[in-house]
């Protein structure tokens, strides 16, 4: 598990993301996809969660390996996950690609979230 | 704590090469740092180098964005050369197309896309224009021009 | 099921005292069984060693196929189904070679007492077991061959060509999948890095249809390579193609398209800064 709480998070975040699409044998597109996704979802965990965790792990299912990270913030969670997920919508001020760009770079994509809950967000590739 | 990037100038360009995965703090740096010298040194072009990075987030993928309009503002062209595949094919996937950033495979073909819209400003000479190449500032580069 | 005790002790007994006749038995069966495929002296090898493999595995008094015991019988088994798979031997004759055992050992029972029977029942349960491993080993070997082929295809099917200094060319033929489209992609992507071209020429006259991924795909491959300061021409749309886009409603947007792949290649010369000349004419065709 990581610890999300300053810029050095973000980072540390991708390398850790990396090493284990790396492991995987993630060819190198998937590997970078993987990479920015996990850089997003950082980012994200930081700017709009206060800061959180990033738990990532490698995964058997059904004779397919993969590569899971899980960010978790005790934020003020989102009020409607369907439209956080559209392209363009901002909280903040980012560009608004963060959540619905990082679920299109990746296999399995799950955000959980309730307005003072906090977020968890998980997502999944798999290697071919 | 945050490294800062080198910014270096060659003549009337000033040349960044970013070789380290940079946090955001860095990056912001970058954008003020580039800006100013823009402004202190009077230069007409930028080229960023990005052949060392294996990814381009939102973040930086804004931070050229940014780059290239202020540095239009301030009168210079920008250019983002040696993109690699991987990370152009994550870029679109991503949502991002860095619209009115100009790119370039490589170093030296970024210099000479800033060659040419240096002689295009100073006036387009009879030979270019012939040639089919137009100036347009604000659009990314479109070899063909037509 | 029998767990250890009598019925393995039994079982090594019977297979033990007529051992070297036994095994030669299985031996001349699976070899027959094969239709001299495989040589005597390698099927004798293989067997051996398996038989060998199980003895010891059954003095631990283990019946349990699946168990600790058997990892060395389930390794070798292993062995032989891809051996077999990849000599192209049908899942049938590959089990045979495990199932004959059991016709090896029938006549060897004596049927005075139950023992006999029950460790014989017990015995046929366990080679059951491995058998199944046998095929499931066996069709795992295949699933990779296919996919190792399936792969190779790709390779072979996408050649990325140089077709001037400064300009590459993608003919594609046959139907394009999303896989395919996305191998493609990143291969031609590369090739412009590789070879310093500016211009791509995607020919697509070899393609009977596109669906709206493959045609999202192309776009996206358009896209990238601008990203990375090169430019892309799609030529060879056939009408079928075209129809199709424009009912599936893809925007193909500023993306040049061409009829032919002359008509591209020449697009991409003109945007690359070559002029053309006719010898004796004026100059060229614009």
């Amino acid at each position: 598990m990581l610890a999300i709480a300053a810029n050095d998070g973000v980072v540390r975040a991708r390398q850790v993301a990396r090493t284990l699409a790396q492991q995987c044998r993630l060819s190198l597109v998937e590997q970078t996809k993987l990479v920015t996704a996990a850089s997003e979802l950082a980012r994200n965990t930081l700017v709009y969660g206060g800061g959180g965790t990033m738990t990532a792990s490698l995964v058997d299912e059904r004779g397919r390996r993969g590569v899971r990270l899980v960010f978790a913030d005790q934020g003020p969670g989102i009020p409607d996950v369907d439209l956080a997920l559209t392209d363009g919508w901002t909280s903040g001020s980012g560009m608004g690609l963060g959540l619905s760009g990082s679920k299109r770079l990746v296999d399995d994509f799950v955000l959980e979230s309730a307005p003072g809950r906090g977020t968890t967000v998980t997502i999944t590739k798999w290697g071919r | 704590m945050t490294e800062r990037v080198p910014v270096l100038q060659i003549g009337q360009i000033l040349l960044v090469s970013i070789q380290t995965d940079l946090d955001d703090q860095a990056v912001v740096h970058l954008q003020d740092d580039l800006t100013a010298r823009i402004v202190g040194t009077g230069a007409d072009g930028v080229v960023i180098d990005i052949s060392a990075v294996e990814i381009v987030d939102s973040f930086v993928g804004r931070m050229l964005a940014t780059i290239a309009s202020l540095s239009l503002l301030l009168d210079a062209q920008t250019v983002v050369v040696g993109m690699r595949p991987a990370v152009a094919i994550t870029l679109v996937e991503l949502g991002l197309s860095l619209g009115g950033v100009r790119t370039a495979l490589t170093l030296e073909m970024g210099l000479k896309v800033l060659e040419r819209s240096r002689v295009l400003r100073q006036g387009p000479s009879q030979e270019l224009a012939e040639s089919g190449l137009s100036d347009e500032d604000g659009v990314r580069a479109d070899p063909a021009g037509q | 099921m029998v767990a250890g005790g009598e019925g393995t002790t039994r079982l090594v007994e019977l297979l033990t005292v007529r051992g070297e006749d036994l095994g030669a038995d299985w031996a001349d069966r699976v070899s027959r069984s094969l239709g001299g495929r495989v040589s005597r002296s390698e099927v004798q090898r293989e067997l051996g060693e398996l038989y060998t493999a199980l003895l010891t595995a059954l003095q631990t008094g283990s019946l349990d196929a699946h168990g600790e015991a058997f990892g060395e019988v389930r390794a070798l088994l292993s062995e032989l189904s891809r051996s077999r798979a990849r000599q192209g031997f049908t899942p049938s004759e590959t089990a045979l070679s495990l199932f004959s055992l059991k016709e090896v050992l029938e006549p060897v029972l004596t049927g005075e007492d139950g023992g006999d029977v029950r460790a014989y029942l017990a015995f046929t349960k366990l080679v059951d077991d491995l058998g199944l491993f046998t095929i499931e080993a066996y069709s795992r070997t295949r699933e990779e061959l296919i996919g190792a082929q399936a792969e190779q295809l790709l390779e072979l099917s996408t050649p990325v060509v140089k077709l001037w200094d400064g300009v590459i060319g993608v003919p594609l033929v046959g139907t394009l999948d999303s896989a395919r489209t996305m191998v493609v992609m990143e291969k031609m992507l590369q090739a412009l890095v590789d070879t310093g071209s500016e211009q791509a020429v995607i020919d697509i006259t070899g393609v009977p249809a596109v669906d709206t991924e493959v045609a999202q795909h192309l776009l996206k491959t358009v896209v990238a390579a601008r990203l990375m300061g090169a430019e892309c021409t799609i030529s060879g749309i056939r009408p079928q193609i075209a129809q199709t886009i424009v009912a599936l409603g893809i925007d193909f947007g500023d993306i040049v398209t061409k009829a032919t792949l002359a008509d591209a290649l020449r697009h991409a010369l003109r945007a690359s800064g070559v002029t053309f000349t006719r010898p004796g004419g004026s100059a060229g065709a614009r």
